[in-house]
C-alpha cells in the first residue's frame, strides 16, 4: 500500500504519558472484525475516549481542548506493545494524528507505522518528560515537526533534534508504496530462491510435503 | 553469510543464512520460508494486491487458518450468529481460493490455533524463517526457527515478495540452569524472566534461550517460553534445536523424512551459538528456585509469586513508573499488601496459544480430578487444536474437566483476545493460562491473572488465586 507522505507538519501535541499503552487499548477488539480499513477512527482508544454507556470521558486528554484536534501524541515508555493489529496504527492515522514522539516504541508497531506514514520520533526518556509536560500546558502544545531536518520545533524557539533511520525516512518523505521498492529487487529473490529451494527436503515449504 | 570465522550467535546464523541482499545499513531483504495467514490480520492485504493487480509470489509457502474469530461452541459457520465474523472467514476462503493458498477451514481436523495446529503437522523445521501476522509467532523459535509477527502491510508485501525489508536485532541471552520443581511450569519460568527483564526489556533484541534448565524440556514448555517472551518486547525467541527437537518432529502428518531426521545433525548441526559469539546483554535464571508466578497487574512484567502479596507501587523493580503501578492497581481494584491467595476469582480459562497443548491440559486434569469447581466460578477449558481436544477426549481429560464444572469446547483463540463471543463481562476476574493481562483484553473492565493451566485448574477449585503446590494429591 502507498503510504502517506510526511514531510513538515504543524498542530496540537497531546500528552499520554502512560507506560506501555497497549494495541489493545488503542484498538479495542470489536473494531477488528473488519475486512477493510475504513472507519476505524472511532475505534481508536475507544475505551478510554468512551464511557462504557456511550457517553463521552470528559476527563481523557484527547476529549479536552485544545487536544480534541491534536496532530500529534507524546507518549510513554513501550507505546504500542502487544498485539500486531495494524489497525491500531489506522484508527490513529483516522482520529487526525500524524507523528507520535516517546521514549520507545513496540518493534510491529513501529514496523506498522512506517508503511503507513506515521511517523515515529524516538527521543531519549528525560527528553520525552520534558516535552509531555511542556505540552500539557495549552498554551504550548503546538510543535512544528520537520522530517526532511530531522527537527522539532517548541514553543518558545526550542529545537529538538532526532534520528530516524534513512529507509524510514525515505518511506515518509516520499509516500513510496514499499512492496515496489523490494520488487525491484525480483531477480536476487528469484536467484535465492532457486537455491533455496534445492535444498527441497529440508527446506520445502510445508504445504508441499503432504 | 559471512567469510570470516566471526563467532556468531544462533539468531545471527538464522537471519544471515536468510538474507537476500543489503538494503541499506540498518536493513536486509529476508528471504520468508513459510508465510501462516489468519482471518483477521489478512483481509487488507490480499485487497491490496487486487488493487494493484499484483499475484502471490509463491502461494505454496503459504498456509491460512481460521483461528481468532470463529466460535468455540460450534463451528458451522451456517450457526455463526456474529455477522462481521464470518464475513472475515468467508473473505480468507475466497482470498485462499483464487490465489491459491492451502487453508484449514473452520471444520478441518487439522484447525486450530495457529501457533499450537502448524506445529503439530510438522510443518516447523529448525533453519526456517516464518512470519505470521499474529505477534506470538515468536513461538516457532522454539524449533531453532526464526519466527516473528508483523502487521498486515507486511503480511501483503510477504505475499507479492516472499521477502521482507528487515532490520536485525540486538542479542540477549537467557541462561536458565537447574530444573523446575514439582507443580512449576515453563509457563512461571516464562513470567520470571518477564517479570526480570521488564515489558519492553527485550524490545530490539532476538532472545536465545540456553543452558541445562531449557534442555530438560519438552517442545511443548519450549514453545510456551518462546510464544510468551514475544511479553517482554523481544522480536524473536530462539532455543537451538536438538534430540527433543528431532523426536518431537517424528510421526508428524509433514515432518521431513525418517532419512533426514535420522541425519539431522547433518542437515542442522550447525544451527547453535558459537562458543566465543558475543551477546549485547546476558542473564541467568536458577530454575530450581522458581516459584508458581501470577500477575497482580496490567502488564504481564506486573508478577509476583504466588506466595507474595500485592505490591507497593513504590517497591515495583522493572522499568514501569510508579504511575503505571497506580493505575494497575487501580484498575485491578487489588490494595497493596494484600496476600495474592486472597484474591478472589469468578472466572478460570485455559486456553490461548502459550498454554492449550496437551500437556497443558495433563497437567490442569491432573489438579481436577475428584474435586470441583467453586460455586460461582465459570470455568472454560478451549483446547489449542482439534487435534488437542482429540487426543484430550481419547485419554479422558475431557471427562475429567467437565466432571469437575468445566465446559469443553472446541479449539480457537478464544477468550485470550476475546473477538469472539467468549468474552468475559465488566467487573470480573479471571485466573487465565494466557499471555496478556492488559485492561479491556479479556472484555471492557474485566480483569485477567495471568498462570500456568495447573494454577488455573488450582484457582478454579478454591474460587480464589492457590499455590497448587499446597493442594495435595487428588482423590
Amino acid at each position: 500500500m502507498t503510504a502517506q507522505a510526511f514531510t513538515k507538519e504543524r498542530g496540537i501535541a497531546a500528552p499520554l504519558p502512560a507506560a506501555n499503552i497497549d494495541t489493545d487499548i488503542i484498538m479495542p477488539k470489536q473494531f477488528l472484525k473488519t475486512i477493510t480499513r475504513e472507519n476505524l477512527g472511532d475505534g481508536a482508544f475507544h475505551d478510554l475516549r468512551f464511557n462504557i454507556n456511550g457517553t463521552k470521558n470528559p476527563d481523557f486528554v484527547l476529549n479536552k481542548p485544545p487536544y480534541d484536534r491534536a496532530k500529534f501524541l507524546i507518549v510513554g515508555p513501550n507505546f504500542g506493545c502487544g498485539s500486531s493489529r495494524e489497525h491500531a496504527v489506522w484508527g490513529i492515522l483516522q482520529l487526525g494524528i500524524r507523528a507520535i514522539v516517546g521514549s520507545s516504541f513496540a518493534g510491529i508497531f513501529a514496523d506498522n507505522a512506517s508503511k503507513n506514514g506515521l511517523l515515529l520520533v524516538a527521543l531519549p526518556p528525560a527528553e520525552t518528560s520534558i516535552l509531555c509536560d511542556q505540552v500539557t500546558c495549552p498554551d504550548c502544545a503546538v510543535l512544528e515537526i520537520d522530517l526532511a531536518d530531522q527537527q522539532i520545533y517548541c514553543s518558545g524557539n526550542r529545537t529538538i533534534p532526532f534520528d530516524i533511520s534513512p529507509h524510514n525516512k525515505t518511506l515518509l518523505l516520499e509516500g513510496r508504496d514499499h512492496i515496489d521498492l523490494t520488487l525491484a529487487h525480483a531477480d536476487d529473490i528469484r536467484a535465492f530462491e532457486a537455491q533455496r529451494l534445492a535444498r527441497q527436503s529440508v527446506f520445502a515449504a510445508p504445504s508441499e510435503t503432504a | 553469510m559471512s567469510a570470516t570465522h566471526t563467532p556468531l550467535t544462533l539468531y545471527q546464523k538464522l537471519y544471515q543464512q536468510n538474507t537476500i541482499t543489503k538494503i541499506d545499513a540498518d536493513h536486509v531483504l529476508l528471504y520468508v520460508d513459510f508465510h501462516v495467514l489468519n482471518e483477521y490480520t489478512s483481509p487488507q492485504a490480499f485487497s491490496g494486491l487486487r488493487a494493484k493487480g499484483r499475484r502471490v509470489w509463491r502461494p505454496k509457502s503459504n498456509l491460512a487458518i481460521v483461528d481468532h474469530v470463529n466460535s468455540t461452541r460450534d463451528l458451522e459457520l451456517s450457526h455463526m450468529r456474529d455477522a462481521q465474523a464470518a464475513e472475515q472467514i468467508r473473505y480468507l476462503r475466497k482470498n485462499c481460493d483464487e490465489f491459491g493458498i492451502e487453508l484449514f477451514d473452520l471444520v478441518d481436523p487439522r484447525r486450530g490455533i495457529e501457533h499450537v495446529a502448524v506445529p503439530e503437522q510438522g510443518m516447523v523445521r529448525p533453519g526456517m524463517v516464518i512470519v505470521c501476522g499474529d505477534s506470538h509467532t515468536t513461538t516457532y523459535g522454539a524449533f531453532g526457527a526464526l519466527g516473528f509477527g508483523i502487521g498486515t502491510s507486511d503480511v501483503e508485501h510477504a505475499l507479492a515478495s516472499q521477502s521482507l525489508v528487515y532490520k536485525p536485532l540486538k542479542d540477549f541471552r537467557v541462561d536458565v540452569h537447574g530444573h523446575l520443581p514439582q507443580g512449576v511450569t515453563a509457563k512461571d519460568l516464562v513470567m520470571n524472566v518477564i517479570g526480570i527483564v521488564g515489558a519492553s526489556g527485550a524490545t530490539g533484541y532476538a532472545v536465545e534461550f540456553c543452558g541445562s534448565g531449557i534442555s530438560a524440556l519438552s517442545m511443548e514448555s519450549r514453545m510456551t517460553i518462546c510464544n510468551m517472551a514475544m511479553e517482554c518486547g523481544a522480536r524473536a525467541a530462539i532455543i537451538a534445536p536438538d534430540q527433543t527437537t528431532i523426536d518431537y518432529m517424528r510421526q508428524k502428518p509433514r515432518s521431513p523424512s525418517e532419512e533426514i531426521l535420522g541425519d539431522w545433525r547433518n542437515y542442522w548441526g550447525h544451527h547453535y551459538t558459537d562458543a566465543d559469539a558475543e551477546f549485547d546483554r546476558s542473564i541467568g535464571v536458577d530454575a530450581a528456585k522458581i516459584a508458581p508466578f501470577v500477575t497482580w497487574g496490567t502488564s504481564p512484567d506486573q508478577v509476583v509469586p504466588i506466595t507474595g502479596r500485592v505490591p507497593f507501587p513504590e517497591q515495583v523493580e522493572n522499568d514501569q513508573s510508579h504511575d503505571a503501578a497506580l493505575r494497575a492497581l487501580a484498575y485491578m481494584d487489588l490494595v497493596p499488601g494484600t496476600p495474592i491467595q486472597q484474591v478472589t476469582i469468578d472466572h478460570a480459562f485455559i486456553g490461548s496459544c502459550t498454554n492449550s497443548r496437551i500437556e497443558d491440559l495433563r497437567s490442569a486434569a491432573d489438579v481436577l480430578r475428584g474435586r470441583n469447581v467453586a460455586p460461582g466460578v465459570r470455568a472454560i477449558v478451549v483446547p489449542g487444536s482439534q487435534s488437542v481436544k482429540r487426543q484430550a477426549e481419547k485419554e479422558g481429560l475431557s471427562s475429567a474437566f467437565k466432571a469437575a464444572g468445566f465446559e469443553w469446547r472446541e479449539s480457537g483463540c478464544s477468550m485470550c483476545l476475546a473477538m469472539n463471543d467468549d468474552i468475559l463481562p465488566p467487573g470480573s476476574r479471571c485466573a487465565s493460562s494466557t499471555n496478556r493481562n492488559f485492561e479491556g483484553r479479556q472484555g471492557r473492565d474485566a480483569r485477567t491473572h495471568l498462570m500456568s493451566p495447573a494454577m488455573v485448574a488450582a484457582a478454579a477449585i478454591k474460587g480464589r488465586l492457590t499455590d497448587v503446590r499446597t493442594l495435595g494429591s487428588s482423590a
